[in-house]
């Protein structure tokens, strides 16, 4: 059988989904089931003073409203779960519903449950809140200051966390010949699946067992965080996630709902479904980035880049969310120097409370702000000591020799060749052509801009010990179930939770290569507790270099123990077994040989096994990876900036990324364009907007541009191949590069394009009015 | 809310199905909650994001815009009755083939506005395809194997019509699948 890893193979998942069979929550329908809404605060901040729910309660159709103090002493707060050390971090507790205080316009108020998902809506609005409105903190930097108001009356300056690493002597600051300074604003953005959050609960008062569906990217923590916070066993809740329509972080976080829909079904012994609102979801959903980057780049005049210094003030929103506290500090933080091999580095990070919805992990999460200011601020550098940014780059990156290569911070990249993929992109658009031709558009008043971006980033986290000693409340490992059923089909369970990544068919090609068998004859399983070993789930690029991985070697476990049964069954020592494509061979005596269905059967009926085998053919491993995975590769924008009105056309966007050895090259192509709309959705459209009293602006699809498909020229996209030596796949995660790339190559884009007015910076998202506005400005001068 | 609810009977893949339902209540949910055709989905409520989308009396409309009632005594298409796992609308194949979809929440309304625009323009080019997908959102794909995938299915539709020797008329581009409820 031909080998399907590295094949673009049509995914297992699809016909079910395009059929109208997926099984999303909301088609989740259990009977006797409730519906449930949330009453969500529309002040910032403020006290509450009264809830009368009188009028609510009359309609005939509505069951329960619980209020904040209704629940005081029956769910505990929701937990952070990135606690992250030696940072003086002060976590306020956040109850599932607010008790006498809002923090955010979309804290939770009360919880509402009918018989009927419109009646629910009804008794909304009939819920008569009485508020006494706060002043409120909302961006972060002013938050800091003396006299902000408070978000918690005892965390002083609204200061959630102070993080430092690095260290940089004076010496090297003061030799430098050339110091680059600029403040970027990576702003706020909306992860924005297209389903919006959801959970069912449904308990059994006989067993004691609560079974939650929830839009989880990560069930088993979800799992472990809730049982805390609902008072109950693990053994007696389970979680599963349903097919999810995306999540791309803003599905990691445990949050609030989940915990009242859990306590409601339990509570009332009837099963509760509640669904997210789009609109609801942008106040009740926690956002992304939100951080104010502050970057001065040192070094020499002939491009020898020696320092770079950082400080991010992170917005974190009312609490500390899942993630929130590890983005802006560890994820960021120690990778500020980029691809580049500068010899010393420090970075000071402020996370700081605000009254706004919390933040936390957005696709990269914290790489892609590490990425944006070291690419921004190395094209700023490049300008300013007249080097072409390509040039300044090759001449700083971490040598190709120098792998694993050890960055300023202290983090080892576990193999890269940067040159390759900027060579193979340069060559694609053809880049000293486009130079000159972009000069001669430039003299015809054109204004034509090409934006580069050679990043590396972090994902695949491990080893756990690592996970431990930077805060993580979690383990980093993954683990994975092959099963060999009689008939030789099998069924392999992993603990990741894939949502439109295709796992099913990714790591179906690594069994089908391993075991030597059809893709028709290997199902998978994962997001569900109950079946799933303690896992982690899918979040950071780990599912193919960790839950893969996992995959891998429990598939080489089972062959292994299969190998020893046909060499019993072939009365050969297991070391003369050969096994290729399904077949177990005894070396050099043709037709002396085991089919892999004839071993999986004679292990299930174990009636002639090795002495002392035990029966069956199944393994289960668990993976904890020695290091990150570190991809990384070039994209190359084309822009082309109307001057009348300040719109941006892309005209071409070439990216080679090299994501380790590639098991999939349809669905790992797939990744790269969802992760570089979803990048250049941040440049040029996307962005929250608050107003000084801390309310949203952008809170609907019509007031927040997600990208359509009209806004994008055809993306050229290819991979090189360096494996990964951290895993025996090789391969590296490719869920973020897209996103993490494309931010600062379409906006280095845009400011070559500006080059000629001198701007250096324009805050994202790149409205036609703000360039417009710039180039008006420089018009004047 | 003291309004009475009422009879709304529609042809639905193929199937006359009624319900009793309140007068506000959106076709969507109708659909969803009250016939089981769950494969229709909800991605917003402002009527930006075209998951939604169905055939109404053979032209595409996002089913969120609608109230049941306002479809008493229509003929439905969803994806339920596009195409079976047997027998795959050609909209539906090159889907798969080209990895026009991640998650899946938003194909089964790409798919519907998809076809509406074959109707409309059975040879779009990349250009029109992608203006044409205007009243939809897809967060996953970054919409170019979504092009290509509606790319590949107008060619199949446009060879299947040329080999029948007639343009396939615009009622028969959806529907061919087994109808079930
Ligand atoms: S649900 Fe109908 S357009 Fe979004
Ligand atoms: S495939 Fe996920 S939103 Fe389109």
């Amino acid at each position: 059988m031909a080998n399907v890893v590295g094949t673009p193979l049509k995914r297992k998942e699809d016909p079910r989904l395009l059929t109208g069979n997926g099984r999303f929550s909301d088609d989740i329908q259990l009977p006797g089931m409730l519906h449930a809404a949330i009453l969500r605060s529309p002040h910032a901040h403020a006290h509450i003073k009264k809830i009368n729910a009188e009028a609510a309660l009359k309609l005939p159709q509505v069951v329960a409203v619980y209020t904040g103090k209704d629940l005081e002493g029956k769910i505990g707060p929701i937990p952070s779960s990135w606690l992250v050390p030696d940072c003086n971090l002060k976590e306020a507790p956040q109850y599932p519903l607010a008790i006498d205080r809002v923090r955010y316009v979309g804290d939770g108020v009360a919880l509402v449950i009918a018989e009927d998902r419109y009646a629910v809506r009804d008794a909304l609005d009939l819920i008569d809140v009485e508020y006494e409105a706060l002043p409120a903190a909302v961006r972060q930097k002013e938050a800091m200051q003396e006299g902000a108001p408070l978000v918690h009356d005892d965390i002083e300056h609204n200061i959630a966390l102070h993080w430092k690493a690095g260290e940089i002597a004076d010496e090297v600051l003061e030799s430098a010949e050339v110091v680059v300074r600029e403040s970027f604003y990576v702003q706020r953005v909306f992860p924005s699946p297209i389903e919006t959050r959801a959970a069912i609960g449904e308990y059994n008062p006989g067993s004691g067992e609560l079974t939650l569906w929830c839009t989880s990217q990560n069930p088993h923590i979800h799992r472990m965080v809730l049982s805390g916070v609902l008072g109950i066993s693990e053994a007696k809740l389970r979680v599963i996630a349903p097919d999810m329509g995306g999540g791309f972080g803003g599905k990691i976080g445990v949050y609030p709902d989940e915990a009242l829909i859990g306590y409601a079904a339990r509570d009332l012994g009837r099963p509760v479904k509640w669904i997210e609102q789009r609109s609801e979801h942008f106040t009740a959903s926690n956002a992304g980035r939100d951080e104010v980057i502050d970057v001065e780049l040192y070094g020499q005049r002939d491009g020898a880049l020696t320092a770079i210094r950082v400080k991010n003030t992170a917005n974190l929103g009312a609490y500390l969310s899942t993630m929130g506290p590890g983005v802006a500090t560890i994820d960021f933080g120690l990778m500020i120097t980029g691809a580049y091999d500068i010899p010393h580095a420090s970075c000071e990070t402020f996370g700081v409370y605000t009254n706004t919805t919390p933040t936390d992990a957005y696709r990269g999460a914290g790489k892609p702000e590490a990425t944006y200011q070291i690419e921004r601020i190395i094209d700023l550098y490049a300008r300013e000591i007249g080097m072409d940014p390509v040039e300044l780059r090759r001449k700083n990156f971490a040598p190709k020799e120098a792998f694993p290569y050890t960055n300023a911070q202290g983090l080892i990249y576990d193999s890269g060749d940067y040159e390759k993929p900027l060579q193979k992109a340069l060559e694609i658009v053809n880049y000293e052509q486009l130079r000159q031709e972009q000069e001669e558009m430039r003299k015809q008043g054109k204004l034509i801009g090409v934006g580069i971006s050679t990043y590396v980033e972090l994902c695949g986290f491990g080893p756990s010990k690592v996970a431990g000693a930077i805060g993580f409340q979690g383990g980093v490992w993954e683990n994975s179930t092959v099963r060999v059923h009689p008939s030789g089909k099998v069924t392999v369970y992993s603990g990741t939770s894939p949502h439109g990544q295709g796992h099913a068919t990714t790591f179906g090609q690594i069994v089908a290569d391993k075991l030597g068998i059809p893709m028709d004859d290997i199902e998978l399983v994962f997001s569900d507790t109950r079946a799933i070993s303690m896992s982690w789930g899918t979040y950071g690029s780990r599912s193919t270099p960790v839950g893969g991985a996992a995959v891998a070697i429990a598939a080489d476990r089972v062959v292994e123990k299969a190998k020893k049964i046909a060499a019993h069954e072939l009365e050969a020592a297991a070391d003369d077994i050969i096994f290729e494509s399904g077949i177990f061979q005894v070396k050099g005596v043709p037709g002396q040989q085991r089919t892999f269905q004839e071993i999986a059967k004679a292990a299930n009926m174990a009636w002639n096994l090795p002495e002392g085998m035990e029966p069956s053919l199944e393994a289960q491993s668990f993976f904890d990876p020695e290091n990150f995975v570190y991809p990384f590769g070039t994209h190359i924008v084309v822009v082309e900036v109307d001057k009348e009105t300040g719109e941006i056309q892309m005209k071409r966007y070439v990216c080679v990324d090299d994501v380790g050895r590639v098991i999939n090259p349809l669905t790992a192509e797939g990744q790269v364009h969802g992760g570089i709309a979803q990048g250049v959705g941040q440049a040029l459209w996307e962005g929250a907007v608050y107003s000084s009293e801390g309310q949203l602006l952008s809170g609907t699809l019509m007031d927040y541009t997600l990208p359509k498909a009209r806004f994008f020229p055809p993306i050229e996209s290819s991979f090189t191949e360096t494996p990964s030596p951290v895993n025996p796949l090789g391969a590296k995660g490719v869920g973020e590069t897209g996103t993490t790339a494309s931010i600062p190559a379409v906006m280095n884009a845009v400011m070559d394009a500006l080059k000629p007015y001198g701007v250096k910076d324009i805050d994202m998202p790149l409205t036609p009015e703000k360039v417009w506005r710039v180039i008006q400005e420089g018009e004047g001068n | 809310m003291a309004i009475e609810n009422r009879k709304v009977t529609v042809t639905v893949n193929g199937q006359e199905r009624s319900a009793e339902v309140e007068p506000r209540k959106l076709l969507v949910h109708y659909l969803r909650d009250d016939l089981g055709l769950t494969g229709t989905h909800i991605g917003c409520d402002t009527s930006q994001c075209g998951a939604c989308t169905i055939m109404v009396n053979g032209a595409a409309v996002k089913s969120c815009t609608m109230l049941a009632v306002q479809a008493d005594k229509s003929e439905l298409t969803t994806v339920e009755g596009l195409g079976t796992i047997d027998h795959l609308h050609p909209m539906q194949q090159s889907f798969w083939e080209e990895h026009g979809l991640q998650c899946g929440y938003c194909t089964p309304g790409v798919m519907m506005a998809m076809i509406g625009l074959l109707q409309e323009n059975p040879n779009p080019s990349e250009e029109e395809i992608r203006e044409g997908m205007e009243g939809v959102i897809c967060r996953c794909t970054g919409y170019q194997f979504i092009v290509s995938a509606v790319q590949k299915a107008a060619k199949i539709m446009a060879e299947a019509a040329a080999k029948d020797g007639e343009a396939v008329a615009a009622s028969q581009l959806v529907g061919e699948g087994t109808h079930r409820g």
